[in-house]
């Protein structure tokens, strides 16, 4: 028996609908049509506009029947649309009353909040026309797409090494040799590199639609055009963006990132997604009208009493995050990318906007971030915040938690970039974030740390090593803007250099962090490209470059060929040892009764570590047989650290009988005998002490 | 161009030659044959594409649907693509669900 309500009742300019169903939001397929829905909390009517793809002008503009409204849902089904070749918007009346909050402008065209496409921007830096009233429109999209078998991996947090990764930036350059550049089609070709380095995630900084064109400076000496390149500024929240999309033009940037997922999933490597949900690209007043501020602006956006917007992201304006119906919206996003787009993880961007009440005071329990933390669809999913806003509110190690979420944990950033650097009296605080910042996270355990020492935010590893100071004078902004406070140090010259002497501390020192990330309990997180030593030429802030200040050079895959085979020894030695990947914090006692603890902390004499205020030397020595709580049987681990200019011999504190000290890594010596695959480590000659070179570190397994 | 799609069987092999442009307008012509192709319950689909000039979204979609339709144990081959259309499938992934040739090899597939 057919059903009655796939038949059109009503008629408009030869356009056939019926009221449609609330939900769910967004344009939905249904048999025969297309169920639009749309909800606003203070407009008073509500019209559907309807696009032939890329035309100037709609086609038709459907107002909505009083009859079609439920509540603040607007909703209405559309028979017999070409959904390849159409695009919409709405158009919304309601109160102009700025003071109150409400912005309501009809003549304006607003892309529906839960668009699944977007067009406008299909491909990459073609410019816009910008007399199109209507830059930005939602397209439709069906859901079918070929998974086979494939699901979400659930990876354990504690197994994880993450690579950031920016879309763009780890194909475009010339030298990636892929067919498609630049998109997610060409990491799909480089899939091989991430498994062979040995990460096992990767985080995509923002891939949510967006303009690249919403930065309008150039470039002071060139006058290239700059981009709002990272995206961190979002149009749509359950849009891919279409310009990483090789099949944008197309408009099949959804198979495209599906595919993507789909393959890494295959390869063992799981997808985190950088999400903005701080604010959007409409700024504040002065902004352009795209979607929210014309739906419902006082809904979405934090407004001062005076209807101002508050600025905690320091970008213009605030999303609304813990009002309940934005509150479902964030909720609604996420589901959607977890079970449509089978992703393993989110972080978080300025997540402590989200435990901003309505008018910005942080709330002692968030609504949204519970939510989250409880929400059955996303149970498995990794949460990760970054535990800051620019609103001043710091809440590394005491972010609301519930069990669930992570947080990038810039402590642990701050203390190893200023140990390796060797400023003295660190050793205290090393011994606090080598072993997952118990001191922050004590009942969180180890997995809430995000370990990481570069990220795209700040310098690269190489340029931490190679500037004192930051040069971003090519974004424009006369240097003001990016960190100050980089705890960088050049290696006694700023910026390249032929002198080899500092060339080779500066390798070193790379190859310390990488050795320190790597055998540090809580989850190492890398920075694309670090791993062959990318320089952004000393920028530190390189939100704009769409050049090769941001592209990964592929020639220093070979050209820094040394460091590379380190970093993938590294990781694959985290990978070998459980030890160094524990689901719950060291204690320090014994508890598979093996004769050693846990984690013992040593210095230049062994078992006694020197934490003193003039300190730059550190070891630590892990017992296998306590592995996971002694769950499972691991090698002995030790790891000396020295960040003094001299060179000192580390007493060893004695193995078992029968076992004996093996080198998995060394950064003081020359390559290839800087670090060894598993199994291949070389005992050590002397089992009673070793050498520690001056600013290097040395990992040794016992076995 | 317009689209036509023709369809033979022959020893549990299904063969369908797609020729023009598959865009949304012709989905529906190339579903149908898919949907009566695996009414013959065959082993294998065979798709000549040697004759399609484009393929948009709603032509990957079909393509979706007959891996679906055709279940696990049915594979698809897809012979003689042209370039754009390659491309197509390259960067949407779909060159992974299907056995791409680049000519009817009767040796490999009618080797039941």
């Amino acid at each position: 028996m057919d059903r009655v309500d796939i038949y059109p009742t009503h008629e408009y300019q030869g356009y056939h609908f019926r009221p449609g169903k609330p939900f769910p939001f967004g344009a939905t397929s249904v048999s025969g049509g297309v169920n639009f829905s749309v909800y606003s909390s203070h407009a008073s009517r509500c019209t559907l506009v309807l696009f032939e793809k890329g035309e100037p002008q709609p086609k038709v503009e459907i107002p909505f029947p009083d009859a079609f409204r439920i509540g603040n849902v607007w909703s209405m089904i559309v028979f017999d649309l070409d959904y390849e070749n159409t695009e919409y918007g709405y158009r919304f009346e309601g109160p102009w009353a700025p003071e109150d909050g409400q912005r309501f402008d009809s003549s304006k065209i607003l892309l529906d909040p839960y668009a699944r496409a977007i067009g406008g921007r299909d491909v990459w830096g073609v410019k816009p026309d910008w007399n199109n009233a209507y830059q930005h429109r939602g397209r439709l999209v069906y859901d079918d797409f070929d998974w086979d078998e494939d699901h979400p991996l659930e990876t354990p947090m504690e197994d994880l090494v993450i690579y950031e990764m920016h879309v763009r930036s780890f194909t475009r350059h010339p030298s990636s040799g892929v067919k498609f550049p630049g998109t997610f089609a060409g990491i799909r070709q480089k899939i091989a590199y991430l498994k062979e380095l040995g990460v096992n995630c990767v985080e995509m900084m923002p891939i949510f639609e967006f303009d690249e064109f919403e930065n309008g400076r150039v470039h002071p000496d060139t006058g290239e055009q700059l981009y709002n390149y990272w995206g961190y500024s979002t149009l749509g929240f359950f849009a891919p963006k279409s310009g990483y999309a090789a099949t944008g033009k197309l408009g099949m940037q959804v198979d495209e990132l599906k595919a993507l997922v789909k393959e890494l999933h295959r390869n063992g490597i799981e997808v985190f997604l950088d999400v903005v949900f701080n604010h959007t690209a409409e700024g504040n007043e002065q902004g352009p009208y795209i979607s929210f501020k014309g739906i419902d602006n006082k809904t979405y956006y934090m407004l001062t009493p005076e209807g101002y917007y508050f600025n905690f992201s320091g970008t213009g304006n605030t999303l609304n995050c813990n009002n309940p119906v934005v509150r479902s919206m964030v909720l609604d996003c996420l589901r959607y990318w977890a079970s449509e787009y089978h992703i393993d993880g989110f972080r978080f961007d300025l997540a402590s906007i989200l435990g901003r009440d309505p008018w910005g005071a942080p709330l002692p329990n968030p609504p949204l971030l519970e939510s989250l933390a409880y929400d059955p669809v996303l149970a498995k999913c990794k949460l990760i915040a970054e535990a800051w806003d620019a609103g001043g509110l710091y809440q590394v190690g005491s972010f609301p938690a519930y069990g669930r979420w992570a947080e990038w944990n810039g402590k642990y950033r701050d203390a190893v970039r200023k140990f390796l650097k060797g400023e003295a009296g660190l050793a205290g605080e090393m011994v606090q974030r080598l072993e997952g910042s118990p001191d922050m996270y004590a009942a969180r355990g180890p997995t809430a740390s995000i370990n990481f020492i570069t990220a795209h935010d700040g310098f690269t590893l190489n340029d931490l090593v190679s500037y004192d100071d930051k040069h971003n004078e090519a974004n424009g902004e006369g240097n003001r803007d990016g960190a100050n406070d980089n705890d960088s140090w050049n290696c006694a010259w700023e910026g390249p250099t032929e002198d080899p002497g500092i060339n080779a501390l500066r390798r070193r020192q790379m190859k310390n962090a990488f050795a320190v990330l790597l055998t540090s309990q809580g989850v190492p997180m890398i920075l694309m490209g670090d791993e062959v030593a990318h320089t952004q030429f000393g920028n530190n802030n390189t939100y704009c470059h769409d050049n090769e200040v941001s592209w990964m050079d592929w020639g220093q895959v070979s050209s820094n060929s040394d460091l590379l085979r380190f970093v993938t020894n590294l990781i694959g030695f985290r990978h070998a040892h459980p030890v160094l990947r524990n689901r719950w914090h060291l204690t320090g006692r014994d508890q598979a009764n093996c004769g050693y603890p846990d984690i013992s902390w040593h210095g230049i004499l062994a078992w006694h570590p020197d934490l003193t205020g003039s300190a730059r030397t550190l070891a630590f020595m892990l017992s296998g047989a306590n592995a996971r709580g002694g769950a499972v049987h691991d090698d002995f681990v030790y790891v000396a650290m020295n960040s003094h200019w001299d060179s000192h011999w580390f007493e060893l504190p004695q193995l078992p009988s029968g076992l004996q000290w093996r080198v998995a890594a060394n950064t003081g010596a020359p390559a290839p005998e800087d670090a060894f695959s598993t199994g291949d480590e070389p005992v050590l000659s002397d089992q009673g002490g070793v050498l520690v070179g001056d600013r290097s570190v040395i990992v040794l397994v016992g076995k | 161009m317009a689209f036509t799609v023709t369809s033979d069987e022959k020893n549990g092999i299904a063969r369908l030659t797609l020729v023009g442009e598959l865009d949304a307008s012709a989905a529906n012509d190339f579903r149908t044959a898919i949907e009566e192709a695996a009414g013959l319950r065959p082993k294998r689909l065979v798709l000549m594409m040697g004759g399609l000039t484009f393929m948009a979204s709603a032509g990957l979609r079909t393509l979706v649907f007959a891996k679906q339709k055709m279940g696990a144990n049915v594979d698809i081959y897809v012979i003689a693509v042209q370039e754009p259309v390659r491309e197509t499938l390259e960067m949407t992934g779909f060159q992974h669900s299907v056995i791409m040739l680049d000519a009817y090899d009767a040796a490999e597939i009618e080797d039941l």
